[in-house]
């Protein structure tokens, strides 16, 4: 498997780090419902699935991967930080 | 004793000497029946487990196991077969505790060799810190009533001297013993339910994918498939690998990931390797099959898929670990890889559970415990559904443990979270 | 049987060779099985369930019968094809399986209890007495099962891993690979052309034929030559493509020097024996040829028994007549060049036999047609055929026969992403399914396409094809004349009959194993395959799959497109674990981290330990001491009476600058860290997002917008991608950045009564109570080296970490240690380190093993209620403040043993010791020097209630069950005096 950064291009998985659905962040005071939501229960579609891995091994940068669970294909990759997964107050979960 | 008959060492030669003519099949191929008490989804060994048992040991008969493919298809197909119960967290020692238990009887009870082999397994440790952990596992087994010894280095030596003990990465400084461990011939044990259900009524339905779960006023009541609708009192579901989607047919959000766990199998050689070994460096296991071919796995594949294929990465990380412990062996030839898909949950412990729709029960999230589990999944999911209430053996696997926090059983201690194990 | 003059090996090198204990002559060029058929052995093996005589099949790695194992001693390597290895002067090889030889083998009498042995007949016995499977069925079944044997020695012998990269990966050097590798080497795209051969060609080198009028093998010599003086052509032969992965990534393995004696390889030309690649391809053109299969028919699986492919390619390519009266069965017409080019070898034919009615007549050979081989006979060689056709059955004496039941394309890379063939009726064969692979097209005989013409074709197209996917344009090179013979074929799987007939030879199952399958439901192909073993020896079935699901489609009356097929996986050819692994033997399964202090310490008696990648001392010992706990005692005792120096570089130091690092590490910690002052360090937790702790240090600020922060040694890496994951996906609107400096510092604590003054003697600043006050931090200097120096504690004395450039830390831990020494002092290590911590209640991962929150360790207090940070409102779940959850306490021995024991559980002392009465676990032990006793942290049910409590701990694997008192975990200097004064 291969993913391309789009800072550092086309790498071998072996340098990148998953971390599962991308979904969007909780603000810190949304509570436990929200959170025990954001952190256990999972979509997890067979097909495309919006998901987070970290060029750890390269770049460091955390990446928006879009790819299929069935045919393991990249259907696109940004960087985390413009994806728009900070908690939708603007100020973060902080 | 069902269309196939009884199974034994003189029907052998009796058959042999007429030409083989009289084996019959295993298992009848029914047509759906409109409605049945129990409709069992997934065909694999905790489906066909559950469906054995409902009927054995709660008289039911009017049940269905539906199943998408072909019976066994599933994890209980694909795995590195081992069979153990050295688990250490309340919840878990006491469910693969009654699991190992009912695999040491379970050859004669289904009047199938499924060839059970206790072997015993090895889980070998590198350095303090490995070793005080497996002491502390080893005591909970022993305290669950299981049998657990510590072997340190010269003791393990004599016992499987081939091991790298002289120049190693990870020193090898002892193991975990288990005597009454060992291995399963994975397919014949889902064939032995298989068969052992059919022959008490059950119908067992190939090639029928359910495609809708049919819920009215909160109840279930039935199933949508690929063969017609199937009323149902109740609807279990065991179709770990694919239980998310499952799952979302009525509705539900699972805390279930879907990830790869490959397994490999080497060209067949002469006996080699006695025991089931396993490394706290590097996640390998390993054993070897009556063939004579050696089975082994180590760690997911860390995404998730559906992809039912593995990854070179970490075939070769697998490689790289028998290397590094067992250099003795690595002029074996890799003959076939495959990877399984694992109802990864958050905490890495399985789920046997109702779930909020009346009549819908869910057993799910085994990550890669499911084998070793097969006979007690299917005997107190089976319990559950017949009674409502949990077997004492699998009180712990509660779906909503994640939200409440109460009796989360990370074993790994990596975290009650995704991707963590 | 040599002919003489016949062949491209003709001419070469005479190479000795031994075969069981008997010496030969080969040729250079020659394959071991090629060289055993000009010496007129045909008897190498026998067959996994029935011991059954085997010899060559096929000429290629598919083949499933003649495996014998190589080499001697610890170099002996099981499972070697002898129709792929090489001969070289010295070669040793041996059959297997077989005892006590390959003529007479014991276990051959399970072929007479044949009728016993079917399909799956183990599952139906052995049940009774339980206990004699492991004592008695399952020894026995082992021993007679396997293959080859491995030596049981460590493999010492040198493998390789390596990358490669390219714009098309050729997979095959057959007439559509060498087409493909010519167009896309002439268009200047990186190309390799990977052949599993040592040659290569492919079926040209077996073939009699012409391409643009010259012999085949001259064509290829050309293309060869050419491709060979481009630049951007790499030639790799005796390399299988043994996998197709995800993105264009290929497993490929080449064995380097298997044809090599094994003086001329590794030692002396430091070749490895293999080379694991793994290549990433933009493209990929597939032109793996195809397969030849077998008929099954009775008593087909003789030694002299082979494909009529693998005739033709001993005869055209090794000059080697496998027979004297060689007899031929096919159902094609491709079959029937082996007849023509033995004829025109001057070898006699004794039959031409083809089971369709319509078979074409031969030029200089007449055709049985619309008959069929139903029988053999010869045990050891195979000496006659029974041939049956509508006047009868006949009797012909022969020494080999030729078989051909059609080709089967090899799809095997096509199907390794999931995708299935499709069933091609016109050859009788499954072909590649369209887009199986990203990035890959099939050409030639793998797409079934089976004549020269149409492969040469294809490969070139293909390349085009394929180098238009990636913007690279290429013109298919003008299309050599070649042969374009139609290829006729009509379906023949099993000949009807009574006895055994064979489907996959090494395995042994027949075509009665797979009706037996099916009539007792197993009928899914899957299933049959299960139960049978069909298609799961060596050869994952190659050479037997299409015929097996034939002959169930035909049981259980599918079609052979419905009844489906199993699924190819990679490995194409099995694979040395040692070269998948290479790399990893010995030292070489991770990096090894040593610290700076590594070489100073082992000249100061340090005994090393592993702790996670990195080598750290366990304790210096000193002369007279003979066991660890003297050292470590006298080490203890040292940092409470002097002064200690101990290397802490392992920790992970992340330096984090920015406006924003404040607010950044508000959220991560669960305490407050924007308002520690500038020169002062805090303690701080960090919880995972399910709120249990993730880990705890030490974060110092040494500006406005900077700080370093210190991790544990197990979680560095984990924290550095938890705070880049905080920032950039989070919290991407605070501008604050991270790097792990963990390498690039040399730390060390320095503690004990007298460590001020060592410090304070060793740097330019001065160090004392108002410039450095506990919890203080600072730029110093330290000869002259700008460093930093925090006061900072994890023994609970009055202590100092000083953290210089790392190319210092070897001079600097020198010069501690000595000036520590002068005092009194001097260097220690983890275990002492160990001790000192759990007399004060510090905790490492022992206690955060992942499963403990905040509130069992007893530092809900550190969680802030000013703000909320990261993890906090899932610690919060009710089922984490139950009282009596597991928490941290200290534990005192009360029973005469007094003993402690990590790993122990803990139980009231009146309770029975079973898991239900489990109140916890003791976490970490030490025997405390200070306080003559053994020390013990525990996690224990509601563990803070029951200070002073007995409770009763039970180790078995020690043999410890003792009383000991619950204690607060601070066992030495609760005050704190020491580390303040």
């Amino acid at each position: 498997m291969r993913i391309a950064c789009p800072l550092c291009g086309a790498r071998d998985r072996r340098e990148f780090t998953y971390r599962g659905a991308a979904l969007p962040v909780p603000a810190l005071d949304a509570g436990a419902e929200a959170w025990s939501v954001h952190v256990h229960l999972r979509e997890n579609p067979a097909g495309p699935l919006e998901e987070l891995w970290q060029h750890e091994l390269g770049c460091g940068a955390w990446l928006k991967v879009r790819r299929d669970t069935v045919t393991h294909a990249m259907l696109g990759v940004v960087l985390a930080e413009d994806a728009g997964l900070a908690a939708r107050d603007g100020e973060g979960p902080a | 004793m069902g269309i196939s008959g009884r199974f034994s060492g003189w029907r052998v030669l009796k058959e042999g000497l007429t030409g083989n003519k009289g084996w019959t099949p295993h298992w009848r191929d029914p047509e759906p029946k409109r409605e049945y008490d129990v409709v069992i989804v997934g065909g694999g060994g905790h489906g066909l487990a559950t469906a054995y048992y409902l009927a054995r040991e709660h008289g039911l008969r009017n049940i269905a196991v539906l199943e998408k493919g072909y019976l066994g298809g599933g994890n209980v197909g694909r795995n590195t077969t081992i069979v153990r119960a050295n688990y250490y967290l309340p919840g878990n020692s006491e469910f693969y505790s009654h699991s190992l238990r009912l695999w040491e009887g379970l050859e004669q009870d289904l009047n199938y060799n499924a060839m059970m082999s206790q072997r015993g397994i090895l889980n070998v440790f590198h350095n303090d810190g490995q070793r005080d952990a497996t002491i502390r596992r080893a005591n909970a087994i022993i305290n669950q009533g299981d049998d657990a010894e510590i072997l340190y280095r010269d003791q393990l030596r004599q016992m499987v001297p081939f091991l790298n003990y002289d120049n190693n990465r990870f020193p090898i400084m002892g193991a975990l013993l288990q005597r009454r461990a060992g291995t399963a011939r994975h397919d014949a044990v889902a064939w032995g339910y298989a068969r052992g259900a059919d022959q008490f009524g059950v119908d067992l339905i190939q090639n029928c994918e359910v495609t809708g779960i049919d819920v009215a006023g909160g109840r279930v009541v039935g199933v949508q498939t690929a063969r017609g609708p199937i009323k149902a009192k109740k609807v279990a579901l065991a179709a770990a690998g694919r239980s998310g989607q499952v799952a979302a047919l009525a509705g539900l959000t699972l805390p279930i990931e879907s990830h790869v766990l490959q397994a490999f199998v080497t060209e067949g050689l002469k006996p080699v390797i006695d025991h089931v070994i396993t490394f706290a460096e590097g996640h390998l296991y390993i054993s070897q099959s009556d063939k004579g071919g050696l089975v082994f796995g180590s760690y997911l594949d860390f995404y998730s898929s559906y992809a039912a294929r593995g990854n070179l990465a970490m075939q070769e990380h697998t490689m790289e670990a028998i290397a590094a412990m067992v250099p003795a062996v690595t002029k074996a030839r890799l003959l076939r890889s495959w990877g399984g898909i694992m109802d990864m949950t958050p905490d890495g412990s399985p789920i046997i559970d109702h779930t909020p729709i009346a009549g819908l029960y869910l057993n799910a999230g085994w990550c890669y415990g499911g084998f070793k589990a097969t006979p007690a999944s299917g005997h107190c999911f089976a319990h559950l559904i017949a009674t409502d209430r949990p077997h004492a053996a699998a009180t712990g696997f509660k779906l909503d443990r994640f939200r409440t926090g109460r009796g989360l059983m990370d074993e790994e201690g990596t975290g009650a979270q995704h991707n963590l194990h | 049987m040599r002919i003489s003059g016949k062949g491209l090996i003709s001419g070469g090198r005479r190479v000795n060779f031994s075969f069981n204990g008997v010496s030969y002559m080969g040729q250079e060029g020659d394959t071991l099985a090629s060289a055993l058929l000009a010496n007129g052995v045909h008897l190498v093996g026998r067959s996994f369930k029935y011991h059954r005589p085997r010899g060559i099949l096929t000429a290629g790695s598919e083949e499933p019968n003649a495996l014998v194992s190589v080499g001697k001693g610890a170099a002996q390597d099981p499972n070697i094809r002898a129709t792929q290895q090489e001969v070289f002067e010295g070669l040793v090889a041996r059959s297997q399986n077989c005892w006590p030889s390959v003529g007479h083998d014991v276990m051959a009498l399970n072929d007479l209890a044949a009728p016993f042995l079917g399909a799956g007949f183990y599952y139906k016995t052995f049940m009774w007495p339980a206990p004699l499977w492991e004592k008695l069925y399952e020894p026995v079944i082992r021993r007679a099962a396997g293959l080859g044997a491995l030596s049981g020695s460590a493999n010492t012998e040198p493998y390789e891993k390596a990358f490669a990269f390219c714009d098309l990966l050729v997979i095959g050097s057959g007439p559509a690979g060498l087409m493909a590798a010519l167009t896309a080497g002439r268009a200047g795209a990186d190309v390799i052309l990977a052949e599993d051969d040592s040659r290569m060609g492919g079926r040209l080198l077996a073939e009699m034929e012409e391409i643009d009028d010259k012999p085949a093998h001259v064509w290829v010599a050309e293309v060869l030559a050419e491709l060979a003086g481009l630049d951007n052509v790499r030639l790799m032969t005796r390399t299988a493509v043994t996998g197709a992965f995800d993105q264009g990534t290929y497993s490929a393995l080449e064995r380097v020097s298997h044809h090599l004696p094994p003086s001329q390889s590794l030692k002396t030309a430091h070749r490895p024996r293999e080379c694991f690649w793994r290549i990433a391809a933009r493209a990929t053109v597939l032109a793996a040829g195809a397969i030849e299969r077998p008929v099954a028919f009775r008593n087909n699986d003789r030694p002299g028994i082979m494909t009529a492919g693998a005739v033709r390619a001993y005869l055209n390519r090794w000059g080697v007549a496998p027979g004297e009266r060689i007899t031929l069965f096919a159902n094609n017409d491709d079959a029937h060049r082996t007849a023509r080019d033995l004829v025109a070898a001057g070898v006699h034919i004794a039959a031409v036999i083809d089971s369709r009615h319509d078979a074409p007549d031969g030029r200089d050979f007449s055709v049985i047609k619309g008959a069929v081989v139903c029988n053999t006979s010869g045990r050891k060689r195979l000496e006659t055929i029974t041939l049956r056709n509508v006047s009868g059955e006949e009797k012909i004496q022969t020494d080999c026969l030729a078989m051909s039941g059609g080709w089967n394309p090899s799809v095997h890379l096509t199907c390794h992403m999931n995708a299935r063939p499709v069933w091609n009726r016109d050859i009788a064969a499954f072909v590649p399914r369209a887009g199986a692979v990203p990035g890959m097209v099939v050409a030639g005989a793998a797409n079934g396409s089976l004549s020269t013409h149409a492969a040469l074709a294809e490969g070139a197209g293909a390349a085009v094809a394929a180098l238009g996917q990636l913007g690279i344009t290429a013109e298919a090179p003008a299309l050599p004349r070649a042969c374009d013979a139609p290829y006729r074929i009509s379906p023949l799987w099993a000949v009807p009959g009574k006895g055994r007939a064979w489907l996959d030879f090494q395995n042994d199952v027949t075509v009665k194993d797979v009706a037996q399958a099916a009539q007792e439901n197993f009928r899914s192909v899957e299933h049959m395959k299960r139960y049978t073993t069909q298609g799961m020896a060596t050869d994952q079935g190659k050479n037997s799959n299409v015929a097996a699901l034939a002959v169930l489609a035909d049981a259980t009356g599918r079609s052979i497109a419905e009844t489906g097929v199993t699924t190819f996986r990679p490995p194409f050819v099995p694979t040395t674990i040692a070269a998948m692994g290479a790399g990893a033997a010995g030292q070489g399964f991770k990096p090894q981290r040593y610290l700076t202090s590594h070489r100073t310490s082992l000249k100061r008696g340090a005994a090393n330990t592993e702790v996670g990648l990195w080598y750290r001392a366990s304790y210096f010992a000193k002369e007279g001491e003979t066991t660890w706990r003297q050292s470590c005692d006298r080490e203890v005792m040292m940092v409470r009476n002097a002064v200690g120096v101990c290397d802490v570089s392992t920790l992970g130091k992340i330096d984090i600058k920015g406006p924003d690092a404040a607010k950044l590490l508000d959220l991560i910690y669960t305490n407050l860290f924007s308002t520690l002052k500038i020169g002062r360090v805090r303690y701080g937790l960090m919880l995972r997002e399910d709120g249990f702790v993730m880990d705890d240090g030490t974060t110092a600020r040494l500006g406005q917008d900077h700080y370093v922060m210190t991790t544990t040694t197990a979680a560095a890496g984990q924290v550095m991608a938890h705070l880049e994951y905080l920032s950039q996906v989070a919290r991407p609107d605070l501008d604050v950045r991270f790097t792990s400096v963990t390498d690039q510092w040399a730390q060390f604590a320095v503690a004990g009564p007298k460590a001020r003054a060592l410090i304070d003697a060793l740097v330019a600043e001065e160090i004392n109570g108002e410039t450095y006050p506990f919890m203080a931090c600072g730029a110093i200097t330290v000869g002259g080296v700008a460093g930093r120096l925090f006061r900072i504690s994890f023994s609970g004395e009055h202590a100092y970490e000083i953290a210089v450039p790392a190319r210092y830390g070897e001079a600097l831990f020198d010069l501690l240690v000595t000036r520590a020494e002068a005092e009194g002092g001097g260097a220690y290590g983890m275990e002492a380190l160990n001790v000192l911590r759990i007399e004060k209640g510090f905790i490492t991962h022992a206690e955060i093993n992942g499963t403990v929150t905040a509130f069992d360790l007893g530092m809900q207090g550190m969680i802030s209620k000013k703000k909320s940070c990261w993890g906090k409102v899932l610690s919060e779940r009710d089922g984490l403040m139950d009282e009596d959850r597991m928490r941290l306490v200290g534990l005192k021995p009360k029973g005469a043993a007094q003993e402690l024991s990590a790993g122990a559980h803990l139980f009231e002392p009146d309770m029975t010791v079973e898991r239900v009465n489990d109140l916890g676990y003791v976490t970490s032990v030490g025997f405390s020097p200070t306080l003559g006793h053994m020390i013990g942290l525990a996690m224990l049910s509601a563990g803070p209630d029951r200070l002073g409590d007995t409770v009763r701990l039970v180790d078995h694997t020690r043999g410890v069950d003792t009383l000991c008192e619950v204690v607060d975990p601070v066992f030495f200097d609760p005050e704190g005096g020491r580390v303040r004064g």
